[in-house]
């Protein structure tokens, strides 16, 4: 595989193509406007948006619960996993709580924190630390379980102690699949903000996609997914340059195997 | 006093099966500083067992290890242990710099001099010029190279070995054979070695240990009076070399 990756021309030409007919589709229908307004006046309203600054404060709300959540998140769930890998027996003690709530569709929990925190920003918040958990605690242990053992073994001829052994070798040995975790929690805290703002909320972008549909102006409603899908699309790109950096061992590793 | 014991030392595993293996039977024995001394004996005779036991990371059903005057409870400061699977004690996140670094990290040494002597390490045992490299671009006979160095930039006062060329093709050992004399001469560190190779064993010790199977005993010991620096093509071409090969064969042979 090469590093650079070549810039993908005919992608973006199929995305275009599909944007004129859709503007085209949209002005050639009235009633088809209705819900789906011509891709220049939603780009129209996006740029409204933007320099008024009415989006800004929308997308500053979505952005730091999203930063609160998955940092507390990840905090929680990589030490949580760290000591579940590393201690069998406190793993068999939550192991069939874990598999039980684990598959659960995360946002069957939004009634419960409701109910416990009222509809604020500790409800969100909560939420998102809820749901992007699991991923990254259950690839956290994976990942420290799959350690091989003449590792920790070296560690310890080499004189280190328990948390040495966990700090210096466990982590940095697990820490492919804890970026594997932290990656697809990255998506799923995103989807658990924005839900959780149309659920409860008076800012933020999930709220005012919403509330822009129950006040019937679709183009400021398009805007704002296009706003929510940039900022997908943007913590995605940031996360795999981070990755690319520390994980920088491990590529060809994968991709070579040993000589 | 001699700088390491083993005193009636036993190992029994319990299977899962729950029908118990006797892999050490009782050995007894001692080390000099600053000897090459080696365990030959056939494989899965609990050399291994024994090794890890005496490094402390696994602890014998009876008698003990003395390091240094010190019974041995858990890994000992002095000693440092290399395995035979180069490819799974290296470290894959760090480089060649790094893992050799860690010998010295380990001992509690970071400073500027850290870093030559790491440089130093690494042209000892042959490996300048791959200091970024990471592990998995290097073959297995430069791993064990590695493996190697960052063992003695820990400064062990033992270097414990547990077979390890045994995976490497018979070139590649017969270079790391010399490499290892060559740093042994020049730092003048204890060696215990495990092998199943009788001649490897006869090429660099002092003196050997000649392994039953299981439960393994000492059935003999040899000193070995080549005279040093040895040399791959003169030392194996003596005549007592082969007899003493001979000799460690036949018994072997009888034990098992």
């Amino acid at each position: 595989m090469n590093g650079v990756k070549q810039f993908n021309w005919i992608g973006w030409l199929v995305l275009a193509a599909l944007l004129c007919l859709w503007e085209y589709g949209a002005r050639s229908s009235p009633k088809l406007q209705y819900y789906f307004p011509p891709v220049s006046q939603i780009l129209y309203a996006l740029g409204q948006l933007i320099i008024s600054g009415r989006i800004a404060a929308h997308l500053l709300a979505t952005i730091s619960r999203f930063l609160e959540g998955y940092m507390l998140a990840a905090l929680l769930a990589v030490s949580m996993g760290v000591f579940l890998g590393y201690f069998r027996f406190a793993y068999s003690l939550l192991e069939t709580l874990i598999e039980f709530l684990r598959p659960m569709p995360s946002v069957a929990i939004v009634p419960v924190a409701v109910l416990a925190l009222g509809i604020g920003d500790a409800m969100i918040v909560a939420v998102t630390i809820y749901a992007s958990v699991w991923p990254m605690l259950v690839n956290t242990i994976d990942g420290v379980r799959r350690i091989e053992p003449i590792l920790i073994d070296t560690a310890r001829t080499f004189g280190l102690g328990r948390w040495a052994i966990l700090w210096r070798v466990v982590l940095p040995g697990a820490s492919p699949y804890i970026v594997t975790g932290l990656r697809i929690s990255l998506s799923i805290a995103l989807i658990l903000v924005t839900t959780a703002e149309m659920i409860a909320g008076s800012r933020g972008l999930g709220f005012f996609i919403l509330d822009q549909e129950r006040s019937f102006n679709s183009r400021n409603m398009y805007a704002g997914i296009i706003v929510v899908a940039a900022l997908g699309y943007a913590l995605n790109r940031l996360f795999l340059a981070l990755e690319n950096k520390t994980l920088r061992w491990q590529r060809g590793m994968v991709a070579g195997g040993s000589v | 006093m001699p700088i390491l014991e083993v005193q009636n030392l036993s190992k029994s595993y319990r299977q899962l099966r729950g029908e118990s293996t006797h892999a050490i039977g009782n050995i007894t024995c001692q080390v000099e500083a600053g000897e090459f001394v080696s365990f030959v004996g056939p494989s899965g005779c609990g050399k291994t067992t024994l090794l890890m036991s005496i490094a402390g990371l696994i602890e014998p059903t009876s008698g003990q290890v003395i390091v240094k005057g010190r019974a041995v409870k858990g890994p000992p400061p002095d000693l440092v242990l290399v395995f035979q699977e180069y490819n799974k004690s290296l470290f894959a996140w760090r480089t060649i710099l790094g893992n050799v670094r860690f010998g010295l990290e380990a001992r509690g040494v970071r400073s500027s001099r850290s870093e030559s002597r790491t440089r130093d390490l690494i042209e000892l045992v042959g490996l300048k010029g791959f200091e970024k490299h990471y592990p998995w671009e290097l073959s297995g006979g430069m791993q064990q190279r590695v493996a190697i160095a960052r063992a003695l930039a820990y400064e062990p006062e033992v270097l414990l070995m547990d077979e390890p060329f045994g995976s490497l093709d018979a070139l590649t050992r017969l270079d790391l054979e010399d490499t290892l004399l060559r740093v042994w001469a020049e730092l003048k560190t204890t060696i215990l070695f495990i092998t199943h190779d009788i001649e490897e064993a006869i090429y660099l010790s002092d003196r050997i240990w000649v392994l039953s199977g299981r439960p393994s005993q000492i059935i003999q010991e040899l000193s070995i009076d080549f005279p040093r620096p040895r040399n791959q093509v003169e030392t194996r071409a003596e005549a007592r070399f082969m007899i003493l090969r001979n000799e460690i064969y036949r018994q072997i042979g009888h034990a098992s």
